[in-house]
């Protein structure tokens, strides 16, 4: 029986305590004329029958969910005769246990299945349903056994809503780490490889390199493939296409922002801004191609007409696009710092005469800016970090250059190009991409911490 | 009822000198709503938000050289009113202000009437202290700067320092200038919003409870600062207290439901009180 059937068996026991415990601790305070005699409400005494009814068993359940396994087969291994595993390297001995756990589980099987292998599927199905009728046994008596202790426990002067909130207290705390420990995962996985590629690759040839080209020779032969990891073009490339986009960005979000704000009557407010951030939710793959089928082109015609030459591809028309995607979070992070701005820094400005337009410039947007500030450090760190529409219009060659007509590659599509397709994961070539995502991250990361840092401060100011 | 009557007939002979529209029924005001040298006259106003009719038929003149202090429970309209003097009503939407206002006999709800230079004359000072996120020297300048009032920075510094004179703030600030305004204690954050006010030279201060966010040693100051600006503004404070208001006043309008009740000398209206719910408010019996 899987231990889905059993969760669900322990929820429904708990729902029975939770009943018992109501009852028990109504009951024990004399009826319900007596309940203001209990410490707590009759639901705590509930919640706390409850928890000692399934937490300890739900525990159990998840510590032998994880565990059962590697200790069922490591009985089956040991039982094994040594010479059919001795000698085995590990990827081999690997494909001999999955071959055990398929057969149980009559799956098919890779391998040819010989009488020791079946024994010791036999043995691996046997052990398996054993263990799982250990922890029925066990958790279903660690749940009655829980129920009865509180049962026994439920009394007037049991402090039940302290003991039941020190448990909601616990689990919200390893929910929050749940995701504090995901980050942490995620940024050491990613320093570890990058310091594999920088055993490798030095760091000075790395962050200041002019050529980039990742491409290892596989053969002695072969050719055009130098592997040079120079990341300064694909800095620059980012760069540039994250310039482009917030010199569209910034201006025209804030104008709309300060427009949707300020002078916009409630009625266009309220379907101007649902619009406005209607591009927020546009995915960035259909920004993707609208940057590499209708912008780029038109780009490349309108160059063509004024005499330039531009390719099809460039960071003009990456950054333009981009820019477009990042205006929605410009204009509604501006709007709500403008709106946070208190009405009476706008009262006061207009009692002393100042037009609308002069309490927003010298007033309103001084007051504001900090917060702007931080909005568009947030919108910038967004942008290093955009993918999809780099991937499709502004190209893959790894120029050096500050032509924004010309092709250009940026670091996200670099990590892309490096990652996708069969890889070897211990050749520099895949490595560097997790030394450009560590850059990628430390860029962001400090910008996050700046614009987070001004925008606290800036709410202090009329706290 | 007769003591009405007469008021009334004495009245509206004081009232053709000023040329107004025909007067309606002053309704139910006790007292002389007028003052011998008028600065802002106010007739027939009536205030609407909504459906909700806030002011109900008011006429209450604004002398030179005089605090009128407008008391009343709250809710009853006393705020809405000052706010109708300085035209701030105009960005509260669905606000309608009917009657006649005039300053120095202008009429301020007249189209031809900016309410730009109209805030200019007639300045205010809020609740809650409202200095800008700026310098102390930067408040105070705001004013002169955005009127074009001064031609140089030598000017502008002594209108400054004038307009913190003024308000008794200088010699607490004369030393942090650039230092920013909304670091200073209430009381003079406060005082600094006068300063604010006064240094676009306005004819008269609307004061809309300015001390009821204070302690009562900032409090004081504020009401000597308020006797002393009488010399030079006619102001109009709106005040919970009726220490206050019997301090600082001359005049004293109790407003009652968007009614003015009663008007006349403040001294006359705290010990005197003609109406019965003035005497009831005065008295403590609600409020």
């Amino acid at each position: 029986m899987s231990s889905s059937v059993l969760l669900l068996a322990l929820l429904a026991l708990m729902a029975v305590a939770y009943y018992a415990g109501v009852k028990r601790a109504v009951s024990a305070a004399g009826g319900p004329a007596g309940i203001k005699h209990l410490h707590s409400l009759p639901g705590y005494y509930g919640f706390y029958a409850a928890l000692w009814a399934g937490l300890p068993a739900l525990l159990l359940l998840g510590l032998w969910a994880s565990l059962q396994d590697n200790f069922v087969l490591s009985l089956v291994m040991a039982q094994m005769s040594p010479d059919l595993v001795s000698g085995l390297s590990d990827g081999q001995l690997s494909l001999l246990v999955s071959d055990i756990q398929n057969l149980a589980r009559g799956n098919i099987v890779a391998g040819e299945v010989t009488p020791a292998i079946q024994a010791a599927a036999a043995d691996y199905g046997r052990l398996q349903d054993l263990a799982t009728l250990a922890l029925w046994v066990l958790a279903l008596a660690s749940g009655l056994g829980g129920l009865t202790l509180a049962w026994l426990r439920i009394a007037p002067t049991l402090r039940a809503r302290n003991r039941v909130e020190g448990v909601v207290r616990v689990i919200l705390v390893v929910f929050s780490s749940i995701a504090i420990l995901t980050t942490l995962g995620i940024l050491l996985s990613v320093v570890f490889e990058s310091l594999l590629f920088f055993q490798k690759v030095s760091v000075i040839e790395f962050f200041f390199g002019a050529e980039w080209s990742p491409q290892i020779a596989l053969r002695k032969d072969q050719v055009g493939a130098s592997g040079a990891f120079g990341a300064v073009p694909l800095f620059a490339g980012t760069l540039m296409v994250t310039l482009i986009a917030m010199l569209i960005a910034v201006p025209i979000g804030l104008m709309a922002a300060i427009y949707l704000s300020e002078y916009a009557s409630s009625q266009v407010r309220s379907w101007a801004k649902p619009i406005l951030e209607v591009l927020a939710g546009i995915p960035t793959v259909v920004y993707g191609f609208f940057a590499a089928l209708t912008v780029a082109p038109l780009i490349r015609d309108l160059g063509e007409g004024l005499g330039l030459d531009v390719s099809s591809e460039s960071a003009l028309a990456a950054g333009l696009v981009m820019g477009i995607m990042i205006i929605p979070f410009v204009s509604s992070l501006s709007d709500d710092v403008i709106n946070a701005v208190p009405q009476s820094m706008r009262d006061g400005s207009y009692a002393l005469g100042a037009t609308q337009s002069e309490t927003m410039r010298r007033v309103i947007f001084p007051a504001a800016l900090p917060g702007i500030v931080g909005g568009v450090l947030l919108a910038v760190s967004r942008a290093i970090g955009e993918t999809m529409i780099v991937v499709m219009a502004a190209g893959m060659s790894a120029n050096l250059t500050w032509n924004p007509l010309e092709s250009v590659t940026t670091v996200t599509v670099q990590i892309v190009a490096l990652l996708t397709g069969d890889q070897e994961f211990d050749s520099p070539k895949t490595l560097a991409a997790f030394a450009l995502g560590l850059a990628l991250f430390l860029v962001t990361l400090i910008l996050n911490v700046i614009a987070l840092h001004i925008v606290r401060k800036y709410r202090e100011q009329y706290e | 009822m007769n003591a009405i009557a007469e008021d009334i007939t004495r009245m509206t002979g004081a009232m053709t000198a000023d040329d107004l529209a025909p007067l309606r029924d002053f309704s139910g005001t006790v007292g002389d709503f007028t003052s011998p040298q008028a600065r802002m006259v106010c007739r027939n106003v009536d205030v609407h938000y909504g459906d909700k009719h806030a002011i109900k038929n008011v006429s209450l003149d604004i002398g030179r050289n005089e605090v009128v202090a407008m008391i009343g429970p709250s809710g009853c309209g006393k705020s809405t009113f000052l706010r109708c003097l300085n035209r701030m009503n105009d960005t509260v939407p669905g606000c309608r202000v009917r009657g006649r206002i005039t300053l120095d006999g202008q009429d301020i709800y007249d189209k031809q009437q900016d309410v730009v230079p109209l805030r200019a004359q007639v300045g205010m000072v809020f609740q809650k202290p409202n200095p800008f996120p700026k310098s102390i020297y930067e408040n105070v300048a705001y004013g002169p700067r955005i009127h074009g009032l001064t031609n140089d920075k030598i000017e502008l510094d002594a209108l400054v320092e004038t307009s913190l004179r003024k308000a008794g703030l200088w010699d607490e600030v004369k030393d942090r200038l650039q230092q920013p305004g909304t670091g200073l204690s209430g009381g003079q954050q406060q005082r600094l919003c006068i300063a604010r006010t006064i240094a676009v030279s306005p004819e008269v201060i609307l004061m809309d409870e300015p001390c009821s966010a204070l302690d009562p040693i900032a409090t004081a100051r504020i009401e000597e600062l308020i006797d002393e600006l009488r010399e030079q503004y006619s102001i109009a404070i709106v005040t919970h207290s009726m220490q206050q208001a019997a301090r600082v006043s001359q005049r004293t309008a109790y407003f009652h439901l968007g009614d003015l009740v009663e008007v006349g000398e403040t001294s006359q209206i705290f010990t005197n009180p003609s109406h019965k719910l003035t005497e009831d408010y005065i008295t403590g019996r609600f409020g």
